[in-house]
């Protein structure tokens, strides 16, 4: 068992509101750089944006066509299974609900996938009804590459490894797939709030 | 090259706690690229979890998820791994 | 032992702290005491742990400064303003203190009197800790392998172990400071970042098969490790250990 340093205290927010904070987390006002692999430098003339996998047939935007889509303004908490909890934060992007409007699929599951090669699962349900967006801007500006521009995912609901940096699709699937964390010790859906960060929580 | 990415050596305290084995001056190969190397010379990235990829084709060679009392240690990305004994 | 991988899996130790001696500015050189310390060598690193009353921890990795002296170790701690361990660290550790450790580690970037030279150590701020554990050692086997140590800092007031470093030049190692942001009155040396021109003046050259170790802010060691690569240097003959963005 580890012992208390005297006078440690570390860099968290000591007075966050306890009702948003999830079992476990730390609020922090830093916003700390984490990646499972080297940022992705995908010309902006190159990107896309697919929706694939079981559909009717494949969507595909280009950046021009992404932008031209309704985007919102989004303010939420986000939650790192790391225990680092950042709040109120703001993004700009396009509603999944938007992307899937006229998608016609039997599908329950989805991956997200991103250049570089991560993939992360979850259900349908799960980013469907105005919970999951594709985001571009943080803070009034161009999301920046290391944080996942020029575009990543945003569920605020799940632990923050759901929302895929670098986000290239969604592939929609009859089955469920876990994706690169979740086959290797993290929990397959994650929600903060039930603490579930690993296999059998 | 990213700012935050760090050596093999970075993540050798964790693995050192699974392993009576040093484990950056073992060889591993790559099962992508066959590239053979001291896993102490890989590109050690921190997200989630840590990765620690193949410093010539950036395959992972091997993901350590750390909870509280479990580890997980992936190591499907290298086809071996050579250990002094 | 060289070659020697068996080890027995880490554990948490409390270490004590013996002793706390400004350095630089910004920078501090605090010495452990670990009962049970098995002895390090020269390139390893401890990995330390805090633990905040409410139970949020925080670990961080340092390199080992110090040569091998029984149970006691030290760490270069670089002070960064709004970080999270180093303040705590330079500003409340005190004489007596504990926290916990856990160590030695790391095969890979490590050198031993027995490997001899010629060597070539660059550095880059606070990366100078483990190559300072390397020149420390080499000094106490009386070793005469050729040793070139180039060192960047930002200042002339920036060099850690400045003074002592000024001891130890001659005698097959050579010292060679670049002081990348301001120079001091009447400086004829170095005064611009790392670059390949200048590893191949400091030499040695790729024909004498150097060991190579680099250690510094992670840009610091991509940009030399690159520029010894294109200079002809044996990739495997360098070895690096990068700190991060901040190098703290």
């Amino acid at each position: 068992m580890s012992f208390i340093s005297r006078g440690f205290r570390g860099r968290r927010v000591a007075d966050a509101p306890r009702d948003r904070v999830p079992p476990g987390q730390y609020v922090t006002r830093d916003y700390p750089v984490l990646s499972a692999g080297p940022t992705p430098h995908t010309p902006i003339e190159k990107w896309d944006f697919s929706i694939m996998g079981e559909v009717d047939e494949p969507h595909r935007w280009t950046w021009e066509e992404f932008r031209a889509l309704p985007s919102e303004e989004v303010t939420r908490d986000i939650h790192c299974v790391t225990k680092w909890s950042k709040l109120d934060t703001v993004w700009q992007g396009v509603s999944i609900d938007t992307l899937l409007d006229g998608v016609e699929t039997s599908a329950e599951y989805v991956v997200q996938y991103s250049d570089g090669g991560y993939t992360t699962n979850l259900p349908l349900a799960d980013i469907t009804g105005g919970k999951a967006w594709v985001v571009f801007e943080y803070e009034g500006e161009p999301l920046h590459p290391e944080h996942g521009g020029p575009a990543r995912m945003l569920v605020p609901h799940l632990y923050f490894w759901k929302s895929a940096k670098w986000v290239r699709g969604l592939r929609l699937q009859a089955f469920d797939e876990p994706g690169f964390w979740e086959t290797n010790g993290y929990n397959n859906y994650g929600d903060p709030w039930r603490e579930q960060r690993y296999w059998g929580d | 090259m990213d700012a935050g990415m760090l050596d093999g050596n970075a993540v050798a305290g964790l693995l050192q706690e699974v392993f009576a084995v040093e484990v950056t001056t073992a060889t591993g190969t790559c099962a992508a690229c066959g590239a053979a190397g001291a896993m102490g010379a890989t590109h050690v990235y921190r997200g989630a979890g840590f990765v620690m990829r193949c410093p010539h084709c950036d395959n992972p060679l091997v993901k350590i998820v750390r909870g509280d009392d479990r580890l997980w240690i992936d190591l499907s990305g290298m086809r071996t791994l050579e250990v002094a004994v | 032992m060289a070659g020697t991988a068996v080890l027995g899996r880490l554990t948490w130790k409390a270490a004590k702290v013996v002793d706390v001696v400004v350095e630089t500015r910004h920078v501090k050189t605090i010495t452990f005491d670990v009962p049970d310390w098995p002895g390090h060598r020269a390139g390893q690193h401890v990995d330390i742990r805090l633990t905040a009353e409410d139970g949020y921890q925080a670990e961080r990795s340092y390199s080992i400064a110090s040569a091998p002296d029984g149970s006691r170790l030290g760490l270069i701690v670089v002070r960064i303003d709004d970080g999270e361990v180093s303040p705590y660290l330079t500003d409340e550790l005190r004489p007596g203190d504990q926290i916990e450790l856990r160590g030695p580690i790391g095969g890979y970037f490590v050198w031993e009197p027995a490997q001899g030279g010629p060597l070539l150590l660059v550095a880059g701020g606070s990366g100078i800790a483990p190559l300072m554990a390397m020149i420390r050692l080499r000094a106490a086997a009386k070793s005469d392998a050729q040793t070139r140590l180039l060192f960047s800092a930002r200042s002339w007031d920036d060099i850690i172990y400045r003074e002592e470093l000024d001891r130890l030049n001659g005698g097959g190692l050579r010292v060679v400071n670049v002081l990348t942001d301001r120079q001091p009155p009447g400086w004829t040396g170095y005064a611009r970042r790392v670059d390949a021109e200048m590893l191949a003046e400091v030499g040695p050259s790729p024909s004498e098969r150097p060991r190579v170790y680099v250690c510094g802010p992670t840009p610091f060691v991509e940009a030399v490790a690159e520029a010894l690569v294109r200079l002809g240097h044996d990739p495997r003959a360098i070895k690096t250990e990068r700190f991060g963005p901040t190098g703290g």
